[in-house]
Order: structure tokens, then sequence, then C-alpha cells
């Protein structure tokens, strides 16, 4: 079990979070940009769990605040996708391209 | 007298009336005026005769207090003070009853009678300034009032360039006294008159410093005086109304370079180099404008040659020592040369023109201005009996006396042209015949005659009061209680006076040969040396050496600054104004309100920390 070295579960971590990035940074439909939010949010699960069982001090916590973040994710995921159908009905659009109110 | 610092406050109330009311008073803004001045002149005179039997007085006050340093503010009347009180006072009085009735029908009357409420205010404080600090506050105000006045047709081209000249070369003499006037200070630690010349006295301040402070005084004296080389502007002022040549450019203001002179007088005398300087311009300034004078033919261009002549005959009397008679032909020349010019006021009013050409055969048609010019014309030319016979006798043997042989010679040759050029001024005027052009000449109304009548009668009877025959009342009470004033009386060989007597008959019989009788070519001299004749008319071509020179080298040196303005300092500016603007544009560009792009943008902006971490080692 203790085969798998702390490098691999890093690095998913890091590969994960940097599709995360990409997809959040370039894709036009918003909830493409959320999943790939969610995505981020995982990656940085993966780091907390790995370093509360591999870490220096290893420690429960870690886990708690996974726990935590996830938690958080869904009630953000809730509110995001409920703010995304009010702009659609108003907007009749997804494209996060045309959602720029905020410049003036 | 405890109230003479009232005299030059009427003036001014009238011109604060005159800004405030002027428009709503229109033509009857003259009365404020009037009214004004003439309460200026019953004060004088009453102060006048208050000193004559009273010692001077002197009041002051502390108006500023610079650490140790105590500036006062007040006024003196001594026996200088109080005369020219009475002449300032007197001359403005009679020039702003004369101006009712010359510059009726103008629309500017409350502007022009507010200006010379300030003219007036600013010259009767001047006279009774007790310190040199006031004095310069006056002679200054006093400069503006005569822009302003010079000025006065300020839609004509030639009154505003003339308003212009006389503004900045009073200027360059200014900056001489303004600079004497530091040193003296730096030297004796005092503004105060009094303190100055107990200072010099007592030998407190080096020989050398003595004559250079004078000199420099007596430079700000050459401005305010016309004498040359700073005399060109007064001419060119003659674009001013008439009335205002009469009251600033021949009785009062150019005056005020000899009144200074005169009330500075113990400091020129403790140094025989500057009284000699002094000596020399005047007398030099007397027969160069004198021959300047002979061949003008506008008839307020003679009048202001001869002034500035007249004031080189007083500049030379005070470089001479003759105290006395610099201030006794200050007075007389007062009284004849406003006479002259509001005669020639009268005239102009008469027949439109300046130009003496273009006149003749007036007398039988002005019966009044005629005579009363006559009047002047005498009194100018030193004919006996006349006031300026006595004053310019006085002149000429102060000159003798003091041992100026050259410039006595000088100045009498002055006088024969004085006489021959005044005269020449009257036939061309008054005699001969009748142009055909000039039909509709009337004489002025009476508001105009009857300060010329005042004048014409002080012209005359002003010189008995300091006479070689019946005693030197004016020359003694002057120097009364003052030693280092000289003389009330000075002494001199009697063939003097028969001298400048034939001198000046000679002048008036040349004058009448060539002008009247016509038994000499008018063009006698300028046919035979054409080049003098060009070189006298263009006045010396001093005008056109200082454009030459001096304006050239101002407007040379000014171009190069604006290049430096252009493209230096601009440069700068715009540059800075360039990168701020380019800055801003780049930022509002980025600020689209693309999420992704603030995102991106963050996330570069980390990495980039992130490497410059890496590569510090953490530690920045």
């Amino acid at each position: 079990m203790s085969s798998v070295p702390v490098s691999a579960f890093l690095a998913l971590a890091l590969i994960l979070f940097c599709i995360g990035l990409y997809g959040a940074l370039t894709k036009r439909n918003t909830v493409i940009v959320l999943i790939s939010i969610e995505l981020m949010l995982n990656a940085v699960n993966i780091n907390l769990v790995t370093f509360s069982k591999y870490g220096v001090n290893p420690s429960i916590t870690g886990q708690v605040f996974a726990l935590f973040a996830i938690a958080v994710a869904a009630a953000e995921a809730a509110v995001g996708l409920a703010i995304l159908i009010a702009l659609y009905r108003n907007r009749r659009t997804v494209n996060i391209d045309e959602m720029n109110q905020l410049k003036n | 007298m405890e109230n003479a610092w009232l005299i030059p406050l009427f003036p001014l109330v009238s011109f604060l009336l005159l800004l405030l009311f002027g428009k709503k008073l229109k033509e009857a803004s003259a009365f404020v005026g009037i009214l004004a001045t003439l309460a200026s002149l019953v004060y004088s005179i009453l102060v006048l005769l208050e000193r004559l039997s009273e010692p001077t007085y002197k009041a002051e006050t502390v108006w500023l207090t610079i650490g140790d340093l105590q500036l006062t503010a007040g006024f003196e009347v001594n026996q200088l003070n109080a005369l020219m009180l009475v002449i300032v006072s007197l001359v403005s009085f009679l020039v702003h009853t004369y101006s009712k009735g010359y510059m009726h029908g103008d629309e500017r009357i409350p502007v022009f009678y507010a200006y010379l409420g300030l003219f007036t205010f600013a010259m009767l404080g001047l006279v009774i300034s007790p310190n040199l600090l006031q004095t310069y506050i006056f002679w200054e105000l006093v400069g503006v009032g005569s822009f302003l006045l010079i000025g006065f047709y300020f839609y004509k081209e030639s009154a505003k360039a003339a308003a212009k000249k006389a503004f900045i070369m009073t200027r360059i003499g200014d900056v001489g006294l303004l600079i004497g006037m530091i040193l003296l200070f730096w030297q004796t630690g005092s503004f105060e008159y009094d303190e100055i010349f107990a200072a010099v006295e007592e030998g407190a301040v080096s020989g050398t410093m003595i004559t250079l402070t004078a000199i420099l005084i007596f430079i700000g004296a050459v401005g305010k005086s016309g004498q040359f080389p700073l005399h060109t502007w007064l001419p060119d002022a003659m674009e001013g109304p008439t009335p205002v040549s009469a009251l600033i450019h021949a009785a009062t203001m150019v005056a005020a370079g000899v009144y200074l002179v005169a009330s500075m007088f113990p400091l020129f005398n403790a140094s025989e180099t500057a009284m000699l300087t002094v000596a020399i311009i005047g007398a030099f300034t007397a027969i160069f404008a004198a021959t300047i004078g002979l061949v003008q033919t506008d008839i307020k261009r003679v009048l202001a040659f001869s002034t500035v002549s007249q004031l080189g005959y007083m500049m030379l009397a005070l470089g001479s020592a003759g105290y006395v008679a610099g201030v006794f032909h200050l007075m007389t020349h007062a009284f004849f040369k406003a006479l002259l010019f509001l005669a020639a006021g009268s005239v102009i009013h008469a027949v439109h023109t300046q130009d003496i050409e273009k006149m003749g055969g007036l007398w039988k048609k002005l019966t009044f201005t005629g005579p009363l010019f006559l009047i002047g014309t005498l009194a100018i030319s030193g004919v006996p009996l006349f006031s300026g016979f006595f004053s310019k006798d006085e002149i000429l043997i102060a000159a003798w006396a003091h041992g100026n042989y050259g410039l006595f010679w000088l100045a009498v040759i002055a006088a024969f042209f004085t006489a021959f050029y005044m005269f020449r001024l009257f036939f061309m005027v008054f005699s001969g015949e009748a142009r055909s052009e000039m039909k509709n000449v009337h004489e002025s109304p009476s508001v105009m005659t009857l300060p010329m009548v005042v004048l014409a009668v002080l012209a005359v009877v002003a010189g008995y009061v300091n006479t070689p025959w019946f005693g030197s009342f004016l020359g003694d009470w002057l120097v009364e209680g003052n030693e280092a004033l000289g003389h009330g009386h000075i002494a001199g060989p009697g063939w003097i006076m028969i001298v400048a007597t034939a001198v000046s008959l000679l002048g008036i019989l040349l004058a009448w040969m060539m002008y009247s009788k016509k038994s000499i070519s008018r063009d006698w001299l300028s046919s035979r040396a054409p080049i003098v004749y060009g070189i006298v008319k263009n006045k010396y071509y001093i005008d056109e050496i200082y454009n030459q020179t001096v304006v050239f080298g101002a407007k040379a040196i000014s171009l190069f600054l604006r290049f430096i303005e252009i493209f230096l300092v601009e440069g700068i500016v715009k540059l800075t104004t360039a990168a701020v603007q380019a800055l801003g544009k780049t930022g509002a560009k980025i600020h689209s309100g693309q999420v992704q792009t603030y995102g991106t943008i963050a996330f570069v902006g980390l990495a980039v920390l992130m490497v410059i971490f890496a590569l510090t080692g953490g530690y920045l």
C-alpha cells in the first residue's frame, strides 16, 4: 500500500489543477468554467489528504479540511449554478465573453 | 501744517469716487475733480503761508517692523516741499478746470478725471515724503499715472506705443534710483533724508560711495526728467491729451527728477564728481534738445523739446551748486510752460491740427490765446521783466560762479536757441496770412482761457520773488536754517545779465526776420547744410540707434529664450503628460470586463512572483 510514492499523488493533483486552470481560463461556456473550478478544488483536496497521510507531521486535520472544502464546494456549485440560470434567463446566453457588465 | 497729509488725499478721494460713480456722473465728473484739487490748492496755500513763519514740521509713525529694523512713514513740510505743494496743486487745479472745456464731448471724461486725480495724488504725496522709500513708492505711482494718461487714447497705436515707451524708459532710470537707495540704506541704515544727510556730513560714508549713490539717484532723475540719454520718451508722450502734457510733461512729473536732486542736494553737494556729472548732463541736454527744437514742425513736440532743454537748465543749476536757481527755475518754468501747453491746446482745439506748417495768421482769430501764448513765449525766452528772465539769469550766474565756464557758454547758446525756436513757433502759428482751410476757427470757451490768464499773470510776476534788484526773498527763505544748501543769492558779474538779454533778443530778432518779415530765407541753413539739417530733424537718430542696439538686443535675447521655452521647457512638459497618458490608455485596455483575462493576468503575475521567489531563494 505504501508502494505509491508521495510524488505520484502530488503529480496527480498538479495535473488535475492545471487541467482545471486551463479550462477555467479558456473555455467560453460558463458551465464548463464552473466544472473546471471544481476540478481545481478537488486537486487541492488531494493535496490536503496526501499531506495529512504522508506529510512531515501527519494529522487528521487535513482530512477534516478536505471534507469541509467538499461541503463548501457543493454549496458554491449550487449558488453558482443558480446565478448562472438567472443570468441565462436574463441574457439568453451562457457565453462567458458576453458577461462583461462589471467593466463599467 | 499738522494736517498737511490731507492735501494728497483730496485727489485720491476724487479718484475713488470717479472710479465708483463715474459712469453715472458723466460730464459732471469734472466738478468732482475740480473741487478736490481746489481743496488741495487752498490747503497748500495755507500750509505755505504757515511755513513762511514757522519752522519745518515733520510727523512720522512706524510703518513696518522687520526684526530690529523699523521703517517709518509720514510727511514733512520744509520750504521746498511747501513750495512744490503749491506749484503742483495750482497747476493741477488749473489743468482740471481747463480740461472741462478741452475734453468736452469726450465719452471717457470720468476716466480722464479719475486718472488726473490719481496722478495728482501721487505727485502731492511725492513732494511731502520725508524718506526715500516713501518717495520711491509715490515716484512709481506718478509713473503709473503718466502711463495711463499718455495712453488715454489707447485706440491709437501711436499712443499705446508712447505710453509703453514712457513707462519703460523711466523704469530704466528707476532701477538706478532703487539701487542708489538700497546702497544708501546699506551705508547709513536709514531711508530718512535727515539721517542720510547727517551720516554724509559726519563722514560715515566713504567718498566713493557718496559719488556712486548720488550718480545712481541722478540716473533715476534722468529717467523721470527726460535728460539725455533717456529723453526720447518725453516728445513721444505728447500723444496724450494736451492738458495732460501741460500737467505731467511740463510742470510736475518731469520736474520730479529735479525735485529729487534738489531734495537730495546735500548728498550731491558732498561729491564734486557727482555735481559735475549733473551739471554736464544738464548743460548737454539743454543745448542738445534746443537744437532739435529748432526744426520740429509739431507744435507740441517743439514744446516737449523745449521742456527737455529747460529741465537740462535746472540740472545745470543744481550741478553748479545753484540750489536756489534750480528750484526757482523749476517754479517759473512750471508756470510758463504749463501756460504754453494750455495755449497750444487751445490752438489745437481751434484748428484741429498740430502741424505748425499748416497754421498761420491766427493772431486775429484767437484774440485771447494769441497774447497769452506770447506772454509764455516771452517768459521762456528770457526777455527782461518776465519771470523766465530772472530764473535763467540765476542759473547762468550759478554756472559762472561755480567755475563751469564751458557749461556757462553752452547754456548761453542754448538760451539763444530757445528764444529763436520759441519765436519761430510763435510767428509760424500766429503771424502771416491765414490759411484758407482755417475757416471755422473759434476762440476757446472761458473755462479754458481763465486758467491760462492765471498762469500768464504768474508767468509775468513769479520772477519778482527772487530778483537781484528787489531782493531774493525766495532764495533766502529756501535755504533758511540749512547751510548745506548754499546761499540764497549768488553774486555774479553784471555783464551776465546783459549777455543773457542780448542773446534772447538776438534770437527773437532772427526768428522775426526769418519767419515773419521773411527777409532771410527759411531755407538759408537747411539748403546749405542738408546733412546737419537731416540729423537734427531726425533728433540725432537717437531713437533709431536705440532701436538698432538696445531694442534689437532685447529682441534677440527674447527670441533665444523663446526657443528654449518651446523646445526645452515645453518638451519636458509634453513628455511627462504623454507618458502618463500612455500609461492610462494601456491600463484602460486591460480593464475589459473579461473575467478570464483577469484570471490569466493574475495567474501570470503569480507565476512571475514565484519565478522571482525561486531565483532569489526567498530572500527578497
